[in-house]
């Protein structure tokens, strides 16, 4: 019987009911009495010496209130950077200064010139097409390979290089692991791109900034996953606002993907900006400055080797990836490569050897950081995509070479730093095979060979580290920053409560979910818990969410205030009941005295803890109100295994998905609905790497994929059919160390997909005699023909 | 945007008049305009649209069998209306909000390298009506978003010679969804006409020898053999020359295994 309330139901999305009828409240809706709006004059060259910007003409516009230029922003610090990221040396990486606004030279097509604020957005935009920018073009360089080989076009000319870093992981491995490769029976090579995506969250990005004259107080609305990072990255680093006097609220946002985690000029520049003109400004980005100026993903070109034994056990995995950062350095784009990509290239197998070497490489293209996944997609696409190719070389079946390699011991530490606390990869193997109907595979070829498709059958493993993260491990990485997170649950007299949380929902349904949880706990209805989150003001200084964190640390930061505010519960109760404390059970939203028939509920609890007139006040302080800071002590496993059937059409090279199957391993699941939810949403986005999206830029630079006119979202239509799409979580094998034995399944799909698609339309193709090992994301049809006719 | 007047006549000589206003432009369904002009693209001073003009909507059959189509018709209409290659064509323009505002009118004018609707006048030899003349498709399509109109000339009227089967096959741009090559076929009793849009950098042409093979045998298996050289073929993101040039042989072949 499906549960209809508390941990395991499928409540509905109550958050939903707003932002289906236009109710919710994004940051484009707030609107402040006297706001201006700013426009951004940007870079249309990806490299340049900037000799001019000459605002003139444009000041005396009508409405125009200010024009900034670079240089205003010389007394204030640059974006910061919160990761560091020490190379195979021992020495910190490059780090380039990143101003406001571009100052001496333009390094990619979409970086802000100059910013007019003005009474109205046209007004703005007129004014900024009056001024003129003197500009002496440069070549541009925009392969990463290039860009590491020669110096002759340098990103930085204050850097030694556009080398950001080289990065040996594990150093140490290395010489052990070129020795396996020296011995082995068997070598797979595979040269591979991941594709450079856009994130293209529903809602583009949106900053207003508020500065009150009379207390000196700022405020920032902005569009972020986490606006207590913003707090602290803004004011103490860039703008010097001490955190008393900044508050940050980030509103409903639609969509994130991992884009809008980061901190932006704009933002910083609306907080500026608002105090330098007092007045409200407002910043709304277009979908075309989305392009060229929200954070990219992806982007990793790799040379990836696989050594096997004569009985095809794996013995080592060697790795060379080159890296784009883009132009500057994102928040976190250091990390993505190395802590969030080295670290998963064991995979879900015992191969004893890894060695994982990170080229990180500045190219004047728009910075590339986190995307839904980042890291851990690349990491799975190389693995799986070499461990497909080593089957098909040594004539195996590509599962049972994988179930041959299996590590089924745990906990497990890999050689690659991490330690993987519980995993069941046989269970979510057979589960995947069972759902997926392999054994009608053949019988479904067959089909479609009659109508001259080709059908291929595509399986792959994947393992993420998720639940980001134990802060003195990230620390000791190069973080800038903690990984726990917070919470207050606030209990009203009544007994309805508030939960204020460090993690932000942007679709999560963290509003629906996580009462889920305290309903559970105290035995009380849902309705009777409400979630805020996304206020500097009223959460708790957190971390917010990405990694898949969200319900695994803010999810167990709830349930630790939660013990804490039924511990002092549970004292009230034995008071009101004149029972010892230790006799006092809570069950169903109701205290009662073990083993006898006194109970008082949870209202009358709650009610004396504010009307304390019947109360122990010589022992508790009256009210009913707990924090609790939640620092993992590992990361979260959550793996899984995906399979995918396409049919090629041979004639012009178009693949449509035909079937999908995931079996993920989530751990315990709270609310089944919205697990699945995320898993669809993250497929979706991984069958648009796989086949759809891809952000391609020319040899000068200039953004082709710049719309949708030219980049590929998934639409319905490209998805697998619904009767032909299973997506199980069946198989729990919960995490051992935080309170919920969740794992977190935000990105999972996102993780999984891409190279299980890859891995089928290779199949298939094989199967109609093409002899084609590989193919580059995104396979469109052009490419998918281009492989068969050589 | 930049600003501008918008004038709504309600007949096409009202229209003709509005457009003699400097930097008058003709607004049809505004599904390619629009966005022109949000992107500060284009500064007409007066939008003159033709959406009001009862006129020059609709979808009739004139006196020599021909389907007359207004000119500021929507492809909702002609997807309901046109003869079976023209409606389906004109069922898989876009989306549904596209096809309630985009016009035959628009899309002829424009003549969009991608667009659909040139491939269908070409394969039909359609007559566009304007304000003062009529022209043969032969001699209106001159090449990328290049048409013989002239400056202030409204398309009042498109008419098509009703083939005895047709068909377009679109093998689509996976962004735009847009042709990335489309192909029309129309078989009449004088012959078989073949129209490609999408594939050439001189935008929609017409495929002679697939003409002259099928107007021998109305066949798949005519085609064979045959194709266009990849010299002149738009390659871009979304597919090479050569990769066009062949597709232009695989949607030519469906076209006419699908005709109806
Ligand atoms: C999301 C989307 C998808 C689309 N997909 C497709 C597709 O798959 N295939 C396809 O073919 N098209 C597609 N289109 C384009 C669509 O068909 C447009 O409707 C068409 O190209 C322009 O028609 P319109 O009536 O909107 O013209 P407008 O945008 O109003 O005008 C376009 C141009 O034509 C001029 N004009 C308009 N009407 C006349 C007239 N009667 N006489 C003279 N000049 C005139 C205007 O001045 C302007 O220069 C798509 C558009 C969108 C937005």
């Amino acid at each position: 019987m499906p549960k209809d309330g508390g941990i395991g139901a499928s409540s509905k999305r109550r958050e939903d009911v707003r932002f289906l009828t236009g109710e919710g409240n994004y940051t484009d809706d707030i609107n402040i009495r006297g706001q201006a709006h700013v426009f951004f004059l940007r870079s249309d060259v990806a490299h340049g010496a900037l000799k001019g910007v000459d605002t003139s003409d444009a000041a005396g516009m009508p409405g125009v209130i200010r024009i900034f230029t670079g240089a205003d922003f010389e007394a204030v610090g640059g974006m910061p950077c919160g990761w560091q990221v020490t190379d195979k040396h021992g020495q910190p990486m490059q780090e380039p200064r990143h101003p406001i606004l571009a100052h001496e030279k333009v390094r990619h097509v979409g970086e802000p010139i100059a910013a007019v604020v003005a009474e109205t957005l046209e007004q703005a935009r007129d004014a900024a097409e009056a001024i003129s920018v003197d500009i002496d073009e440069l070549p541009a360089v925009v392969d990463m390979k290039a860009a590491v080989a020669s110096d002759d076009v340098k990103v930085h000319d204050d850097l030694t290089s556009n080398l950001c870093y080289d990065w040996g992981f594990v150093e140490e491995n290395k010489a052990a692991t070129d020795a396996a490769f020296e011995k082995a029976a068997h070598v797979t090579t595979l040269e591979l791109v991941n594709n450079r995506l856009v994130a293209n969250p529903m809602e583009p990005r949106v900053a207003v900034g508020d500065y009150a004259r009379g207390t000196d107080d700022h405020t920032l609305y902005t569009t972020s996953q986490n606006p207590h990072v913003i707090r602290l990255l803004m004011g103490a680093f860039v703008l010097g606002i001490p955190e008393h006097k900044l508050r940050v609220v980030a509103p409903d946002v639609g969509g994130g993907f991992g884009t809008k985690i980061f901190h932006y000029q704009e933002e910083a520049f609306v907080t500026f900006a608002a105090k330098a003109c007092n007045r409200p400004v407002k910043w709304t980005s277009s979908r075309s400055e989305a392009f060229m100026s929200d954070a990219h993903g992806r982007d990793h070109v790799t040379k990836i080797e696989l050594a096997l034994d004569a009985q095809n056990n794996f013995t080592a995995v060697r790795t060379e990836t080159f890296a784009n950062m883009g132009a500057y350095l994102s928040t976190f784009a250091p990390s993505v490569p190395t802590w969030l990509h080295g670290t998963l290239m064991a995979g879900n197998y015992k191969t004893p050897l890894v060695y994982v070497n990170v080229k990180a490489v500045f190219t004047n293209t728009v910075p590339v950081d986190a995307y839904r996944g980042a890291g851990r997609p690349e990491a799975t696409f190389q693995l799986e995509r070499v461990i497909d190719k080593a089957a098909r070389e040594l004539n195996v079946d590509p599962v049972e070479l994988r179930r041959q390699n299996f590590i089924r011991e745990f906990p497990y530490a890999t050689p690659v730093a991490v330690e993987y606390d519980t995993g069941d990869y046989d269970a979510t193997m057979d589960k995947v095979l069972e759902i997926s109907d392999r054994e009608g595979f053949a019988a479904r070829r067959a089909e479609s060979e009659a109508k001259g498709k080709l059908r291929g059958f595509g399986i792959n493993c994947f393992i993420e580290a998720c639940g980001i993260a134990p802060s003195n491990l990230v620390g000791q990485l190069g973080a800038r920053a903690g990984l726990y997170e917070s919470a207050t649950v606030r209990v009203n007299a009544t007994g309805g409560l508030v939960v204020m949380t460090g993690s932000h929902s942007h679709g999560q349904g963290h509003e629906t979910a996580f009462p889920q949880v305290v309903a559970e706990m105290i035995g009380i209805d849902e309705s009777m818990i409400e979630v805020v989150h996304g206020d500097t003001a009223t959460a708790p200084m957190g971390m917010g969410t990405y990694g898949s964190r969200s319900i695994a640390v803010g999810g167990s930061a709830m349930v630790r205030a939660t013990e804490k505010i039924i511990a002092k519960a549970k004292k009230i109760a034995s008071h009101l009941l004149e029972a010892s404390e230790g006799d006092i059970e809570l069950k169903d939203g109701a205290f009662s005295v073990a083993g006898t028939d006194k109970s008082v509920a949870w209202g009358d609890v709650t009610l004396a803890a504010y009307v304390p007139h019947n109360y122990p006040l010589e022992d508790i302080e009256p009210g009913l109100e707990e924090t609790a800071f939640y620092d993992p002590s590992n990361f979260t496993y959550p793996a899984g295994a995906y399979s995918c059937e396409v049919e090629v059409d041979p004639a012009t090279g178009e693949v449509t998905i035909e079937r999908f199957a995931s079996a993920d391993d989530f751990g315990n699941v709270i609310n089944p609905m919205i697990v699945e939810g995320q898993v669809h949403g993250g497929i979706a986005q991984g069958i648009g790497q796989a086949l759809l999206e891809n952000c391609a830029y020319d040899e000068n630079g200039q953004l082709l994929s710049a719309s949708y006119m030219d980049y590929t979202m998934p639409r319905a239509d490209n998805l697998p059919p619904m009767d032909h799409y299973v997506v199980d979580h069946s198989c729990q094998t919960p995490c051992t160390h935080n309170p919920l034995g969740v794992k977190g399944c935000g990105e999972a799909g996102a993780i999984g997909s891409p190279p299980t698609v890859i891995n089928a339309i290779i199949d298939a193709l094989q199967s109609g005699g093409h002899k084609v090992d590989h193919i580059d994301m995104p396979a469109t049809p052009s490419r998918v023909w281009s492989a068969i006719h050589g | 945007m930049y600003n501008f007047d918008v004038e709504m006549p309600g007949s096409v000589a009202d229209a003709v008049s509005a457009m003699g206003r400097e930097e008058a432009q003709a607004l049809g369904g505004g599904q390619t305009l629009i966005p022109t002009l949000k992107q500060r693209l284009a500064s007409p001073s007066v939008l003159v649209s033709l959406s009001k003009i009862s006129e020059m909507k609709g979808v009739c059959t004139g006196e020599d069998g021909a389907l007359c189509i207004g000119g500021a018709t929507v492809h909702a209409a002609v997807a309901k209306d046109g003869f079976a290659g023209l409606a389906g064509l004109a069922s898989r323009i876009g989306d549904p909000a596209v096809r309630a505002r985009g016009t035959i009118g628009g899309s002829l004018a424009n003549n969009d390298p991608s667009a659909c609707y040139p491939a269908a006048a070409l394969g039909c030899g359609a007559t566009i009506v304007t304000n003062s003349r009529e022209i043969a498709a032969d001699d209106y399509f001159q090449g990328m978003f290049d048409t013989a109109l002239e400056e202030g000339e409204i398309i009042t009227e498109v008419r098509f010679p009703v083939p005895e089967v047709s068909r377009y096959e679109k093998f689509v741009q996976p962004a735009s969804r847009f042709a990335l090559v489309g192909v029309f076929v129309a078989r009449f009793s004088e012959g078989v006409r073949v129209a490609v849009t999408g594939a050439s950098e001189d935008g929609v042409f017409r495929w002679a020898e697939a003409e002259a093979a099928l107007s021998q045998a109305f066949s798949e298996n005519a085609v064979d053999g045959l194709s266009v050289p990849a010299d002149g073929m738009i390659s871009d993101l979304h597919g090479s020359a050569a990769y066009r040039a062949h597709l232009v042989g695989v949607m030519t072949k469906r076209a006419v295994a699908n005709a109806a």
